[in-house]
């Protein structure tokens, strides 16, 4: 017998009639245990990515001590306040092979697809998070939010074929409105009134899907993907038209947004990145406990990343390169002070999703989040020992406050580690020298 | 996946010739280094069209996405200019040197939809509104819709298939079959009943329309070529919207849909009308700009800012209105004033607006009025403008490197090499070094034989802009010492700003290069080598118009390139299915 949630009974009642049908508030959003809702359906499990540009200096950002209990050095000290939620991953490698070093470029591609690129112009095949949406994100209203701290609709890290990209939220203004405006159903709302037009939207949506059939039918190969790509997303279109005809589940976590009525001022200024990314993230955290999404992906930075320091003529990047390394301190001062940001900001990014309660912990103990960044050491686009972290427990599934080291092990161990987690069903991930069917067992609970 | 792409794409970059390390060069040498297999004109050997009977005289049949401009553009001619749509479309992906190229492989994931939905839910709101005079808001109904319904809260449907086969028609830029309208009038019959408003079910059938393939996708159409028995030409209706997509970055309206339904698009005498009334629109202008703002890459504005500390005076609202100063001045000079592509470089005269004329040190007269700078001002041509330097240049300081780059890629089609992965440019910032100007601080890159390659090709460009920083405010000195923009570019040595722009005007390769845009722009495809005969011929006539851009506009789109079509597997001809009606001939 198929499973019957709330969803799936208002949602006959209504049997296509506008109906309005005011619903008691739950007191009782949780079963007993507190770890699951109250209809006896787990608390969903989330799946996240954070990335920032350009490394780290090795000196001052890598622990002397491995395992639990870690040292913070002084590039990561600001993680003090969320070290229990995370890991650390270094010495952990990632192999061009054959292909040349795209500087920016072929780092964050490997750890994210598996594959190294081949050119710059080559745009990623398939990523990590929407390998993993099609495991847990298809019963949300968006497979996937992707937001960018950078103003820049162009920076990107999703992809769900080489044509086609999952372009960020880059305007918190405009996040607020997709996340919260006029489609939003709050799900603690008493009353649920079906909107007739929805179901006519649907209707008409039918012969969308008809002509688009017709196309797919006479489209060569190449174009057949393009052409069956927008067929699923109608079809994910349709799908968010019946949530939208149906009583949400209720969700404690979830509550009431504050209105993003203007944007912060323009600019990659590290100041106002934190500012965007801020209010980003916390848009982003309560789309999560609300239930829109479980997929989210945020990047503080865009490739050859930017962002400047009021009164200093260089932006990260180019401190990178240009800046002497400090004889006395043994790193590039100024570009440790962009680092240094970098890192603040991804503290807060778990604290956010650490600050939101839900069922008998946080959000962030029902997520898993995955961060890198593009390379390690900046000034000569080194690929080996690109460091890495994760937070969250994933639901109990990850140990965490870990310091881990790969002694060179393929980077993409640690993602396989995570869709392994997340339930995928893969017996290896990557190519070449980053194949791997290793799990980091260390973390594993 | 990846693994399939290095051919596609090595193949893709390959007709745009990469710059190696070089020594300055005459002209005369230089074009065959520099412009071979991109834009030369080349000797006619009769070898380019080996494996087809035609080659270089067709394009490829493409499906090109719809881009956000397009769409509203679109939406502005068919229902007004104050429909106000926030669409948030993804960004193309730069290919061939364009976006719009890009748009040929651009697919649509979910997320991409919800948008595509949210635009057309705007729009057609919009479109059927009542009004509320309340909210100062107007109707619409009265205008767009063609005719009352009986009763306005229930179907009509005469009046729903009046509107509805009308708006089909425009946005699926074809005729539509009878029984996909009868579907539509069903649609807005079931949906007036349901909501108890005829209007709401125009409604909704309209934002179903604006989320069809048909419509979000633009799909070459083919036909048998009667004058090339066993090839392919666009048919009338595919013709029509490259041509609108070319000259007005919209789609076909009325009068040219008609021309195509009448067959006069299927006669040289009709296209040619057809053109030439296309070129005297008004709507030239949005095409025109599109096209500059996409060869210039001003798509980067979108997200430019500067640094507040370094340059006080360059506002998000400044950097809006350099964009919109150079599109303007484009315009005024290539069309309004007819000039010589090349002028552009050289001409003292600007667009200019009161917030400008501010950044600028000039005086100006309410809204945008041409302003022509002394003969002795620095400000010579587009490569002074604000836009072009402050866009190529860093948020707090300028970049001769970034500039020259952009010259030699926009302006002239030569593709500058990444710098390699493995350089240490610390030398730069050496604190004992003397270095004061950027000239001091890029000699370590000229020395350095690693980077000299092409910091050869590119510095002595930017350099000679280094009077300009990076908010593109004039400097006679930097840190107390003079600057010194001399220079040269290919062999042509110049002394200063102007020069250069001399020099770019004298430059063989930019005209060519705005002939390969233009064309590739036009076809929406990458180009290949194939199509060196073709734009060689182009480039020719380029010339002969004395680089009039209108005349490059109507040779390509008259071309017979332009509508024979090779049969690329992204495109079909089996499309042309009984949805729609086949033109008349």
């Amino acid at each position: 017998m198929k499973h019957v949630n709330r969803r799936r009974v208002l949602k006959g009642m209504l049997d296509g009639t506008a109906v309005t049908l005011a619903l008691p508030l739950l007191n009782l959003f949780l079963n007993g245990n507190g770890n699951a809702l109250a209809n006896g359906e787990q608390i969903p499990l989330r799946f996240g990515t954070w990335i920032w540009g350009l490394g780290m200096n090795d000196v001052i950002f890598t622990p002397k001590k491995t395992g639990a209990n870690f040292d913070l050095p002084e590039e990561i000290a600001s993680l003090a306040p969320v070290q229990k939620h995370i890991n650390l991953f270094t010495r952990f490698n990632t192999f061009k092979d054959a292909a040349p070093l795209m500087c920016h470029h072929t780092g964050w591609v490997i750890l994210r697809t598996g594959m190294a690129p081949s050119l710059q112009q080559v745009r990623p095949g398939e990523t990590i998070d929407v390998t993993v949406a099609k495991k847990i994100g298809s019963t949300t209203r968006f497979p996937i939010i992707s937001a960018t701290a950078t103003g820049d609709v162009r920076h990107s890290y999703s992809y769900e074929s080489e044509n086609s990209v999952n372009a960020p939220e880059f305007s918190p203004v405009g996040f607020y409105r997709n996340l919260f405006g006029a489609d939003y159903q709050d799900p603690n709302a008493a009353e649920f009134k079906p909107d007739t037009n929805v179901m006519v939207r649907k209707s008409v949506l039918s012969g969308v899907l008809d002509e688009t059939k017709s196309l797919q039918r006479a489209a060569g190969a190449e174009d057949r993907a393009r052409l069956d790509e927008y067929f699923s997303s109608l079809r994910d279109l349709e799908r968010q038209f019946d949530l939208q005809l149906t009583k949400p589940e209720p969700r404690a976590a979830c509550t009431k947004v504050a209105e993003i009525k203007s944007e912060p001022s323009a600019g990659i200024d590290t100041v106002q990145v934190a500012q965007r990314h801020k209010v980003m993230t916390q848009l982003m955290a309560m789309a999560l406990a609300c239930d829109q999404t479980r997929v989210f992906n945020m990047s503080y930075a865009g490739e050859t990343a930017a962002t400047t320091k009021a009164g200093y003529d260089k932006p990260h990047h180019t401190a990178t390169h240009e800046e002497v390394t400090d004889p006395i301190l043994g790193y590039q001062p100024e570009v440790s002070w962009y680092t240094r940001r970098a890192m603040e900001s991804w503290g807060e990014f778990v604290s956010i999703l650490a600050s939101v309660k839900e069922g008998d912990g946080t959000l962030l103990d029902h997520s898993l989040v995955y961060a890198m960044s593009d390379i390690s050491y900046a000034k000569i686009h080194s690929l080996d020992n690109i460091p890495m972290f994760t937070a969250g427990t994933a639901g109990g599934r990850i140990k965490t406050g870990l310091h881990l080291q790969g002694n060179g092990d393929p980077g993409t161990r640690l993602g396989y580690t995570l869709m392994k987690v997340l339930g995928l069903d893969i017996p290896s991930w990557g190519t070449l020298s980053n194949t791997t069917s290793k799990e980091i067992s260390e973390i594993l609970v | 996946m990846n693994a399939a792409t290095p051919a596609k794409y090595a193949g893709k970059i390959s007709g745009e010739p990469t710059v190696k390390c070089l020594r300055p060069t005459p002209y005369a040498a230089l074009a065959g280094l520099l412009i071979a297999g991109c834009s030369a004109p080349a000797p006619h050997t009769g070898t380019a069209a080996k494996g087809t009977a035609d080659a270089g005289q067709s394009s490829p049949a493409s499906r090109r996405l719809i881009t956000e401009e397009q769409y509203l553009n679109t939406i502005a001619h068919m229902f007004g200019p104050d429909i106000e749509v926030i669409a948030q479309f993804a960004p193309m992906q730069r290919t061939d040197g364009l976006l719009g190229v890009g748009a040929t492989q651009a697919g649509v994931p979910a997320g991409q939809m919800v948008k595509f939905q949210r635009a057309a839910r705007q729009v057609a709101a919009q479109v059927v509104s009542s009004g509320n005079v309340a909210l100062h808001i107007p109707s619409r109904q009265d205008a767009l819709i063609p005719c009352k319904p009986a009763d306005a809260t229930a179907a009509d449907d005469a009046c729903a298939r009046m509107f509805l086969a009308g708006t089909a028609r425009l946005l699926y830029r074809r005729p539509v079959a009878q029984e996909r309208v009868d579907q539509f009038v069903a649609e807005a019959a079931k949906a007036a009943t349901l909501s108890h408003n005829f209007y709401t079910g125009l409604g909704m059938v309209l934002e179903g329309m604006l989320l069809s393939p048909d419509v979000l996708f633009i799909t070459d159409r083919t036909e048998p070529d009667p004058a090339r028995p066993g090839q392919l030409r666009l048919d009338a209706y595919s013709y029509a919207s490259r041509l609108s997509l070319l000259l007005w970055n919209s789609f076909p309206d009325d009068r040219v849909l008609k021309a195509a339904e009448s067959g006069e698009l299927a006669t040289a005498k009709g296209r040619k009308r057809v053109v030439e009334m296309m070129l005297a629109s008004p709507r030239l202008e949005e095409g025109m700009r599109a096209f500059f703002d996409d060869m210039l890459a001003f798509d980067s504005f979108a997200s430019l800012s500067k640094d507040p500390a370094a340059y006080p005076g360059e506002t998000g609202i400044t950097l809006t209105a350099a964009r919109e100063q150079t599109l303007r001045t484009i315009y005024y000079l290539l069309v309004t004033k007819n000039l010589d592509y090349r002028d552009l470089f050289t001409s003292r005269t600007m667009l200019m607006s009161p917030i400008l004329g501010t950044v600028y040190g000039v005086p100006t007269a309410p809204g945008w009025q041409p302003y022509t700078f002394p003969a002795d001002s620095p400000r010579v041509g587009l490569l002074t403008q604000i836009s072009f330097l402050a866009v190529n240049a860093h948020p707090a300081r300028s970049s001769a490197t970034r500039r020259g780059k952009a010259l030699r890629e926009l302006l002239l089609c030569q593709h500058v090499p990444l710098p390699p992965p493995n350089v240490d440019f610390s030398a730069l910032e050496d604190p004992n070094s003397a270095a004061k100007t950027a000239r001091d601080r890029l000699d370590v890159h000229r020395k350095n034989p690693v980077c000299a390659g092409c910091h050869r090709i590119t510095d002595p460009i930017g350099l000679a802009l280094e009077n300009f920083d990076g908010a593109g405010q004039y400097r006679a000195a930097e840190k107390g010492v003079a600057i010194d923009a001399s220079g040269s570019l290919d062999g042509q040595a110049f002394r200063d700003p102007a020069g250069l722009g001399q020099a770019l005007h004298d430059h063989p390769s930019l005209p060519s290069c705005l002939v390969r845009r233009a064309y590739g722009y036009a076809i929406g495809s990458p180009l290949k080598e194939s199509d060196t005969e073709i734009l060689a011929q182009f480039t020719q006539q380029f010339a002969a118009s004395g680089y009039r851009f209108r005349d490059l506009l109507q040779t390509i789109a008259l071309s017979p390139a332009f509508y024979q079509v090779t049969p690329a597997a992204r495109a079909t001809t089996k499309e042309a299915n009984a949805k729609t009606q086949s033109p008349a001939e």
